[in-house]
């Protein structure tokens, strides 16, 4: 009588009881959870819920500390991927687990190589299987490529690949997969979602753009802090309903009202004709202007690969064979190196936190003043009271939560160490201020107080440069949204010009001109 | 789980981890005590000065490679530049510098020849750094090819043979080089020039901007870019200032010998590299004291001299030190995976 928790029909996977105790901690308690087949079985809650938890359970990544899974009518139990993959369970992880050394076929061959005969690498077929998959994915590519030189969105959707390739997959987690692409990516995606989903292999989906689960999901489970909230039909809900039981409260982006007229304001940076040629003939912007004002926020709305990070790599200094103007506070300046060009008063937010943005082995404190610390300098050595000083300001004014500043980074949730990051730019005093892509790997709660810290010192007078694939945040964040497509500046907003629609139809519109 | 529990298994890990992080000391005072017993010469005022005289040589190029191994580098051309710069010096001071167009010898007096000596080190390092930053070439590598032009010309400075005698003459007033050999107050002046660089490079490290900038390197090197370090130059300082710590080594080697051989300091690099990882230095960087590495000497100098005076076969103490290092890598692993843990508790618990 041990087995009365027979799998229903519609279900292929069942989780009972799920418990999972970390040193410290319960990241999950008592979770039940099904996966029904052939649907889009989504995932949802804040950062810290769970989810990922789960889902590496499934997965076999980690072994839960109580429990039982049931495949069909069969208890199961998986010690590892491999003894997962068996089962025909696959994911595609939130951080990549790509081999940047590695090309495109064999990034997606890796550990299920096809061979001539026992021993040789059968390199035409992985190509030609390559080919296929990627053409099923609207994603023509060279196979040979370098997964190092391709973009973080271009890498997913090679993660997404690598699933694909599988024959007797049944189970697909997805653990936001759409969070580095672009909309016209994420469109080719819930394609081929719906194709899997009809072919009768169910996927389990984590995002936090709630806009898509509402789009692709057709189940909702809502985790909050380790425990099972809440599940529905997609079809019965809708957006509010979900943040309600995410957070407990309602949330969403109000649009921002200022009443500034911007013609009057001055103009902080100028920048004329940018054209950063690409290796190998073409152009990765192609005579881009823009133009930025005092406390204004401008965001840079566009496709993977459209160009946006590359405008703030050329700002920046770091690519130093582009050609242009960059014209700031009146005058022309040359745009040398990165050092430069901070003394100068740029600051950016890179796009990948961990990869670009902080130090894992340094403590809070030290990443908040890394940029600045010449301003604490006395005499040969760092005045420690005036650095902490700053720090901990830094730490109120943005309200990084953090009981010690001395903490190690890697001891605080994505959102804080966005925080650090953030703070350490606004620490050199910078005039301009460039985020790339803020919010990305954050959760709403996050979000939203990021948010509220580019407005606050928007207000004060700094002027922004948002980069977002978001189209609901840039519209409620940016004052003035100019929008990149394919190299080619394709449209600026302003007011209540900036709508969805129009956006992303700018976003298109650059591809028929090369 | 109840909070009493949470927290009775936290104070369990911090006390842990204390007892990790301290690994070396304890080892340290575990030999001292056990030499002691084991061998009746060891724990004399003697063989203690020996010992410090010793450590002092690794210590110093310790420091060096420290700030070397914490950008993530590494740098092998530390012995051969000790056997460069000793015959530079002891070459300057038996043959001086001969200007040949005047068929003109000068003498220089030993505080110059020092000050040329570090110099000349320094130069070596910066064009370490040079190679490393301005190519992109491995550290490995670019030392390594170092190590050998290095040592190449400390051979073809006398075509291989020995400078010895290198006490001056008064007449040319060029006398005193024993001076770094020998002890003041009873204390090996090496020592004493340990201790000194010792505490610069520690405040260096922790109190001012560059050292921080040497730790963000290590740490995450793109991050640091972005933060308007300025990467390149603080890594050709750090290889200059190992160099300079490899020129001094040599002087107090020539000096202690009162002689300089081609070959001396040879594999030095492997003693200086082992007390830095000791002293728990991560070879992956981002992580290291100099404290520790001074620890870390003093661990391979007692092993080393602990074990002849034990009677221990030359090729045993090489076993041995083998082990030690292998097993304070393992350590080090332990330690980080506890650090993690602790990190993701208290991430948890906020």
């Amino acid at each position: 009588m041990d087995n009365i928790v027979k799998t229903k029909n519609n279900v292929c996977l069942h989780a009972e009881c799920i418990d999972k105790i970390y040193p410290g901690t319960k990241a999950l308690d008592n979770v039940s959870f099904d996966v029904l087949t052939g649907k889009v079985n989504v995932l949802i809650g804040e950062n810290g819920a769970g989810k990922s938890t789960l889902m590496k359970i499934i997965a076999g990544i980690e072994q839960p500390s109580s429990g039982k899974i049931y495949m069909g009518d069969d208890l199961v139990s998986f010690k590892d991927t491999t003894e997962a993959r068996k089962y025909g369970i696959g994911i595609i992880h939130q951080e990549l687990s790509l081999f940047p050394n590695l090309n495109v076929y064999q990034n997606i061959f890796m550990a299920n190589e096809k061979t001539k005969g026992k021993f040789t690498l059968d390199n035409k077929k992985h190509i030609e299987l390559t080919n296929k998959v990627l053409k099923k994915l609207e994603y023509p590519l060279d196979a040979n490529t370098l997964i190092g030189d391709l973009r973080v969105g271009q890498q997913q959707m090679i993660e997404i690949a690598r699933n694909l390739i599988q024959d007797d997959l049944k189970i697909l987690i997805m653990d936001e997969p759409t969070s580095s692409l672009s909309q016209q990516e994420v469109d080719v995606l819930f394609k081929l979602m719906r194709e899997l989903t009809a072919q009768g292999i169910s996927i389990v989906y984590i995002s936090h753009r709630l806009e898509e689960i509402l789009r692709i999901g057709d189940h909702v489970t809502i985790l909050r802090d380790g425990k099972f909230v809440a599940d529905a039909d997609v079809k019965d809900i809708d957006v509010p309903w979900i943040v309600q039981q995410m957070v407990g409260k309602g949330k969403s982006y109000p649009k921002r009202e200022r009443n500034i007229d911007w013609n009057k304001q001055k103009s902080v940076l100028q920048v004329k004709n940018l054209t950063l040629p690409k290796s190998g003939g073409g152009y990765l912007l192609d005579k881009v202007s823009f133009e930025l004002k005092k406390g204004e926020i401008l965001g840079i709305y566009g496709l993977m690969g459209a160009g946006r990070t590359e405008v703030f790599e050329c700002i920046m200094g770091l690519r130093p064979e582009h050609t242009g103007t960059v014209v700031l506070d009146d005058k022309v300046i040359t745009v040398r190196n990165i050092s430069e060009q901070i003394d100068k008063g740029f600051a950016i937010i890179p796009e990948d936190r961990q990869r670009e943005g902080i130090v894992q082995t340094m403590d809070i404190g030290k990443n908040i003043s890394l940029s600045s610390l010449k301003n604490y300098v006395k005499g040969l050595f760092i005045d420690k009271k005036k650095e902490n000083k700053s720090i901990d300001e830094q730490i109120k004014d943005i309200h990084i939560k953090v009981a010690d500043r001395n903490l190690p980074i890697l001891s605080l949730s994505g959102g804080n160490q966005q925080k650090v990051v953030i703070g350490k730019g606004i620490l050199t005093n910078p005039k301009i201020l460039l985020l790339d892509e803020p919010s990305r790997g954050i959760d709403i709660g996050a979000k939203t107080e990021v948010f509220d810290i580019i407005n606050k010192y928007a207000e004060r007078g700094l002027s922004i440069i948002v980069i977002s694939s978001e189209l609901k945040e840039i519209i409620s964040i940016a004052d003035r949204v100019m929008v990149l497509s394919n190299g080619i500046k394709t449209g600026e907003f302003m007011g209540d010009e900036i709508m969805e629609d129009s956006l992303v139809l700018a976003s298109y519109n650059g591809h028929h001109k090369h | 789980m109840n909070q009493s529990q949470s927290a009775k298994k936290r104070s369990k890990n911090a006390i842990l981890m204390t007892l990790l992080k301290g690994r070396t000391l304890i080892v340290l005072v575990i030999l001292i005590i056990y030499f002691g017993i084991a061998s009746p010469t060891f724990l004399t005022t003697s063989s203690i000065l020996l010992i410090a005289k010793h450590v002092a040589l690794y210590g110093i190029l310790g420091i060096g490679m420290t700030y070397v191994i914490i950008t993530g580098g590494i740098d092998l051309s530390v012995g051969a530049i000790v056997g460069l710069s000793g015959m530079i010096a002891g070459g300057l001071i038996n043959e001086g510098l001969t200007l040949g167009m005047f068929g003109y010898t000068i003498y220089f007096n030993v505080p110059t020849i020092v000050i040329i000596t570090i110099i000349f080190g320094a130069l070596v390092g910066i064009i370490n750094g040079w190679i490393i930053t301005k190519f992109n070439v491995a550290p490995f590598i670019a030392t390594l090819g170092m190590m050998y032009i290095a040592r190449g010309f400390a051979m073809l400075r006398s075509q291989g043979a020995t400078f010895s005698n290198i006490t001056g003459q008064k007449g040319l007033g060029n006398t005193g080089i024993e001076f770094f050999g020998r002890s003041v107050g009873g204390i090996p002046v090496g020592a004493i020039i340990l201790v000194i660089i010792a505490v610069i490079a520690s405040i260096l490290l922790k109190m001012t901007p560059f050292g921080w900038h040497i730790l963000s390197i290590g740490g995450n090197q793109k991050a640091a870019k972005l933060s308007g370090v300025k990467v390149n130059r603080v890594k050709i300082l750090v290889y200059m200032f190992s160099g300079i710590c490899a020129a001094i080594v040599g002087i107090i080697t020539a000096s202690q010998l009162v002689a300089a051989h081609p070959a001396s300091g040879s594999t030095w690099e492997m003693n200086a590299i082992a007390a830095t990882v000791l002293g728990g230095t991560s070879m992956s960087g981002g992580v290291g004291t100099i404290g520790g590495t001074i620890i870390g000497a003093f661990v391979i100098g007692v092993i080393n001299d602990g074990l002849v005076m034990c009677g221990v076969s030359e090729f045993w103490q090489m076993v041995i030190k083998g082990l030690v290092i292998i097993l304070a890598v393992i350590i080090d692993q332990f330690q980080r995976g506890l650090q993690a843990k602790m990190a993701l508790q208290s991430r948890n618990e906020n």
